[in-house]
């Protein structure tokens, strides 16, 4: 780790403004990412802001047709939340699905989407459950949101402030670990919004992506057949010691499948 | 009897200690004015270093020194050495690979050391380091043990020809190929075992005091042996001999590799002599990735020989054994085991291997838990079924027909050890019984009706443990109240301490509570090593020597405090009586009245013994997406005799544990090109984790050893070697049904699984 700074925001304009001051300051969420580049001096901010005292990120709402998460929402407390569980159960679970019990208890929804490892499993939610990113500064709907590795719309000094993910009638996220990280090889998550459906794929390739082909099938009929010949094509999908891409590609056929399944339980 | 003898269940009595986090590792040691140190290491895996520029490291805040290899060499500091001749086939001797402690003009491998910088503190001796230019010239490199060895290949070392360091035959050439020139049937394997990091919890850690009154060292350093390291690091690379003292408190984990001497021990030891100043260092994660000696890496062509009714003949086999870059302390040794084990538990009439090992331009490889070992028993019992389903007879049947048999031992085997002990019939009836074999086709149906794919694999193991000169030796000395055990061993997690005392008590006859074990100082424990399942046999033999020598010792005063004749005094339950009086008096009395009875000199090199066993294992395969899931999993073993029934059965959930890791998740893989390690991290490298592992059905079916006055065999590494060719066995079961596949690498990974049912 390098020298930085280190500064606690009490509120998200305070946040704002330190980043405003600073151009090389930035956001400390639960730190899995950050602290851990930090300390194989990948990463060498000038500042950390810390989000932790701000109670108003903390908060899951439940409304009509939405859950909306706050971003420094912990990944344990998303899969332990009763709310979340009835109202949205894939979500809690995808969320419990996240690294493990110490990750869980520190990473955060925010900090998670900000950062888009393209093997990460919100972007899966978010993209698959329609979300809407809520910033210091506007709402950003999922599928602009993500980039493609590590890259988000997110201007400089802009702060996630809560994400909102419609509720579906039904859905469900199956995840293909990495033995190693425990990240996703493939994630697949499927989601039945009768006229609508969506299919979001994480950890096969650069970023988090759909598949119109599979959502086609599925609101036409909501079933493991309907995916189960749509065949992924490999090229531009990852390939590294993990799986190679022709791997990745059957996997996610066979996931959706899993993933109808499940979400028809 | 004491409460607690030898064969009781005694739980571990370190764990309140360690549990409660109040263990005392290397780490822990952090004295206020410590100096703390930080090792630049090389980018790239083969160099020529044109330049150190260290100017503006120097000038930095904070730093005290920076060190390069000519100050090393300008000091005078020997070499690492390698403890282990060779002599080639054609009589010359190995090859040598001479190590400075840092880099002279050339860097061999990702991570080798290039500067030292010692500073107040870490961090700021780690911003130092970035500071120090160093002029590197890039070299073609290799990677891979046997494109090493082939015409052609960059030289790691231009003095070696080839990259082969080694090139010996060990067994009878002659007699291996007459048998198999008879044989009815050859069956053939080519296989690769895959290069491990140990990965113990606790990395590797070195923290060096200095005493200007005495002009004395010493090094704390996480360690399986302070005696071996006090002499390679003081009498080899120091030079400085007695004037270092080593020691080692608590060990989170070792499994070989901290038997060995890395760099960064006399490197410590020196910087802080230099700087007459304390000086640590710890090493992080990735640097144990880099750094740590690592295990296995072979590439294997390997023959069995049958006759017309299934009888082993002979096998053989050529092994192309990775060294890394430079040779480590027991490194050319440790694949010699492959020829040793080659036979396991058959009765063959030849085996011979052609071994040629190589350097390559990675991290030194040298003893993991099993230590050539599993490689050898690997080898053979691939090959076993292969066998088997070539000749359409069932693998144990192919086994029963070819086993040692107990009316032959002490059998000397076709590689010329000579088991003393066993029951392999018996014990494979046994595991076949308690894995419920039979019921196998009713599981294999129930899972293809769930879609799934099933197979069983089967392996016996033996392996040699024990032995090997130098001796291990235990120190007793007994005053008024308490006992106090030195054994030269150090525990590196496996409960030494319970088990020595459960030992001693039974020995002495006295409490456990009123008996002390001290470990790890070079200055008060005697020669020892911890290492190939040796601590039982040879420090529990040990140990029992040095308390007959107190209790002989204690004779005469017992004799003049009784009153008697010492040929009329008889000594049990922790007293001296009488014989058929009620006249007596305790060890501590004598010892009191004597001013303390010591045993200081015990030796014992330790017969070997042979610990064996069976492994069956049913996978579950997921077709689909090549997921292999260890179903159940059975385990038999002979270790002669149970000390300690829990602790035993840790070592052997722990080592299966490990072999499970090789079979399925761990590899250490390199890019062959730039000979950079891809997986560096936890998050490429894969452990095995409790969600990899099935429950464990374990019996035993032991028969005593003979070659030790406990009866006891090594236990500490048998997992590791049953395990990986039994879950290759059984994995290769299903492949060969489907597809008409001989064999798969390890690891398999779900990925190798899937497109050898998919391809
Ligand atoms: C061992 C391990 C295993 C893991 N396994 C998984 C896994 O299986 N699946 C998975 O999805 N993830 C996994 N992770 C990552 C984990 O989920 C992290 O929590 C997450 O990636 C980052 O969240 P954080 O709260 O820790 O953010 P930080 O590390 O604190 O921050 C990450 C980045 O986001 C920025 N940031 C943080 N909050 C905001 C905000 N509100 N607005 C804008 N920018 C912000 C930061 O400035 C930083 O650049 C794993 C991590 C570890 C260490």
């Amino acid at each position: 780790m390098y020298q930085f700074k280190f500064q606690k925001a009490k509120s998200v304009a305070e946040a704002f403004a330190g980043l405003g001051k600073d151009g090389d300051a930035k956001l400390l969420a639960g730190g899995q990412s950050l602290i851990a580049a930090m300390k194989l001096r990948l990463s060498q901010p000038s500042t950390l802001i810390d989000l932790g005292d701000i109670a108003e990120l903390r908060q899951i709402k439940v409304e009509t047709g939405t859950v909306t998460i706050g971003a420094m929402t912990t990944h344990a407390t998303v899969a332990a939340s009763a709310e979340v569980n009835k109202a949205l159960p894939a979500l809690a679970m995808l969320a419990g699905s996240i690294g493990d019990r110490q990750v869980r208890n520190q990473g955060t929804i925010g900090g998670s989407i900000a950062n888009n490892d393209p093997a990460a499993d919100y972007p899966a939610a978010c993209l698959g459950l329609g979300a809407t990113i809520a910033t210091n500064k506007r709402k950003i709907s999922a599928d602009a949101f993500f980039k493609g590795m590590y890259e988000t719309a997110l201007e400089a000094g802009e702060i996630i402030t809560s994400v909102s993910f419609a509720i579906p009638k039904r859905a469900a996220y199956v995840k293909f670990k990495n033995p190693a990280s425990r990240f996703a090889i493939v994630g697949v998550l499927v989601a039945d919004f009768g006229s609508s459906a969506r299919v979001a794929v994480t950890g096969a390739g650069p970023g988090v992506f759909r598949i119109a082909e599979m959502e086609k099938a599925l609101v036409a009929k909501f079933a493991p057949e309907s995916v189960a010949n749509i065949k992924v094509p490999a090229e531009g999908l990852n390939s590294d010691l993990h799986a190679q891409a022709d791997y990745r590609a059957h996997l996610i056929t066979v996931l959706a499948q899993r993933a109808v399944i499940a979400a028809l339980k | 009897m004491t409460k607690f003898a030898i064969g009781q269940t005694v739980h571990r009595l370190e764990d309140p200690t360690l549990l409660q986090g109040k263990g005392c590792y290397t780490d822990d040691l952090r004295p206020q004015g410590a100096a703390h140190a930080f090792v630049l290491r090389s980018p790239h895996a083969h160099v020529l270093i044109r330049g150190i520029d260290t100017t503006a490291a120097r000038k930095a805040p904070g730093v005290i020194a920076v060190l390069t290899g000519a100050d090393a060499k300008a000091d005078d500091l020997g070499t690492m050495p390698c403890i282990v001749p060779v002599k080639n086939h054609d009589g010359t001797p190995r090859g040598e690979t001479p190590r400075p402690v840092l880099a002279l003009d050339r860097a061999r491998h990702v991570g080798d050391p290039v500067a030292l910088v010692v500073a107040e503190t870490y961090h700021a001796a780690r911003d130092a380091a970035e500071l120090i230019e160093v002029d590197y010239e890039p070299l073609p490199a290799v990677a891979d043990v046997y494109g090493a060895a082939q015409p052609g290949a960059p030289l790691v070392w231009p003095e070696i020809k080839q990259n082969i360091v080694a090139d010996l035959h060990l067994g009878s050439k002659e007699a291996a190929d007459a048998a198999f020139a008879r044989a009815a049937h050859i069956s053939k394997i080519e296989l690769v075992q895959n290069r491990l990091v140990a990965n113990p919890m606790e990395p590797r850690a070195a923290f060096a005091e200095y005493d200007p009154e005495t002009d004395r060292s010493t090094l704390h350093t996480s360690s399986q042996s302070v005696a071996l390291l006090r002499a390679h690091i003081g009498d080899i690379v120091l030079k400085i001999g007695d004037k270092l003292r080593v020691r080692s408190g608590n060990v989170g984990g070792a499994f070989g590799m901290k038997a060995m001497m890395h760099p960064e021990q006399p490197m410590i030891v020196w910087a802080s002599r230099r700087l007459k100043r304390a000086v640590r260092w710890t090493g992080d994660r990735s640097e144990g990735f880099l750094t740590d000696v690592q295990g296995r890496d072979h590439k294997v062509f390997a023959e069995l020989a049958l006759d017309k009714d299934g009888k082993f003949l002979a096998v053989r086999a050529t092994v192309y054994a990775g060294m890394g870059a430079y040779l480590s302390q027991f490194a050319p040794m440790i694949p010699q085991s492959v020829h040793s084990m080659m036979p396991s538990v058959y009765a063959f009439e030849a085996a011979h291997l052609h071994l040629i090992e190589t350097v390559t331009n990675t991290v030194p490889v040298d003893a993991y838990r099993g230590a050539g070992r599993p490689e050898g028993i690997y080898v053979t019992e691939r090959l076993i079924d292969i066998a088997a389903r070539e000749l359409k007879i069932a693998p144990d049947e192919l086994r029963r027909r070819n086993f040692i048999k107990p009316s032959q031992f002490p059998y000397t085997t076709a590689a010329g050890l000579v088991y003393d002990s066993g029951d392999f019939e018996g014990l494979q009836a046994k595991a076949l019984k308690e894995a419920d074999w039979a019921g196998f086709p009713a599981r294999k149906a129930a899972s293809e009706a769930r879609g799934k794919l099933r197979g069983i694999g089967l392996t016996m193991y033996v392996e040699r443990c024990g032995g090997a000169a130098p001796p291990d030796s235990v120190a007793l000395k007994v005053n008024k109240d308490r006992v106090l055990v030195l054994p030269g061993t150090v525990d590196n997690g496996q409960g030494h301490m319970t088990v020595l005392k459960q030992m001693v008590s039974e020995y002495l006859g006295v409490d456990m509570e009123k008996i002390d074990v001290s470990q790890g100082d070079s200055d008060a424990n005697p020669f020892g090593l911890t290492g190939g399942s040796r601590f039982a046999v040879v420090t529990g033999t040990a140990a029992g020597i040095a308390a007959k020598e107190v209790v002989d010792k204690g004779m005469e005063q017992a004799a003049k405090m009784l009153e008697a004749a010492a040929a009329d005094i008889e000594y049990g339950d922790g007293d001296y009586k009488v014989k058929g009086t009620d006249r007596k008096a305790t060890l501590f009395d004598v010892a009191s009245a004597a001013g303390g009875i010591e045993a200081l000199h015990i030796k014992n090199t330790g017969a070997l013994t042979f610990p064996n066993g069976c492994h069956i294992v049913e996978v579950e395969i997921d077709p689909q997406t090549g997921v292999t899931r260890l179903d159940r999993y059975t385990i038999v073993d002979d270790f002669g005799r149970a000390l300690n029934p829990m602790l035993l059965l840790g070592q052997v959930h722990g080592g299966t544990v490990q072999g499970i890791g090789q079979a399925l998740l761990e590899h250490a893989v390199y890019d062959n090109e730039s000979a950079q390690l891809l997986t560096g991290s936890f998050m490429d490298y894969a452990m095995p984790r409790a969600d990899d592992v099935p429950s464990f059905h374990t019996t035993f079916h032991h028969t005593p050893c003979t070659t030790n006055p406990l009866g006891v065999k090594g236990a500490g590494e048998a997992g590791s070697v049953g395990a990986p060719p039994a879950i290759i066995n059984a994995i290769v079961d299903v492949l060969h049904a489907k597809k008409g596949i001989k064999h798969i690498d390890m690891p398999a990974t779900r990925e190798k699984v899937w497109r050898a049912l998919n391809g």
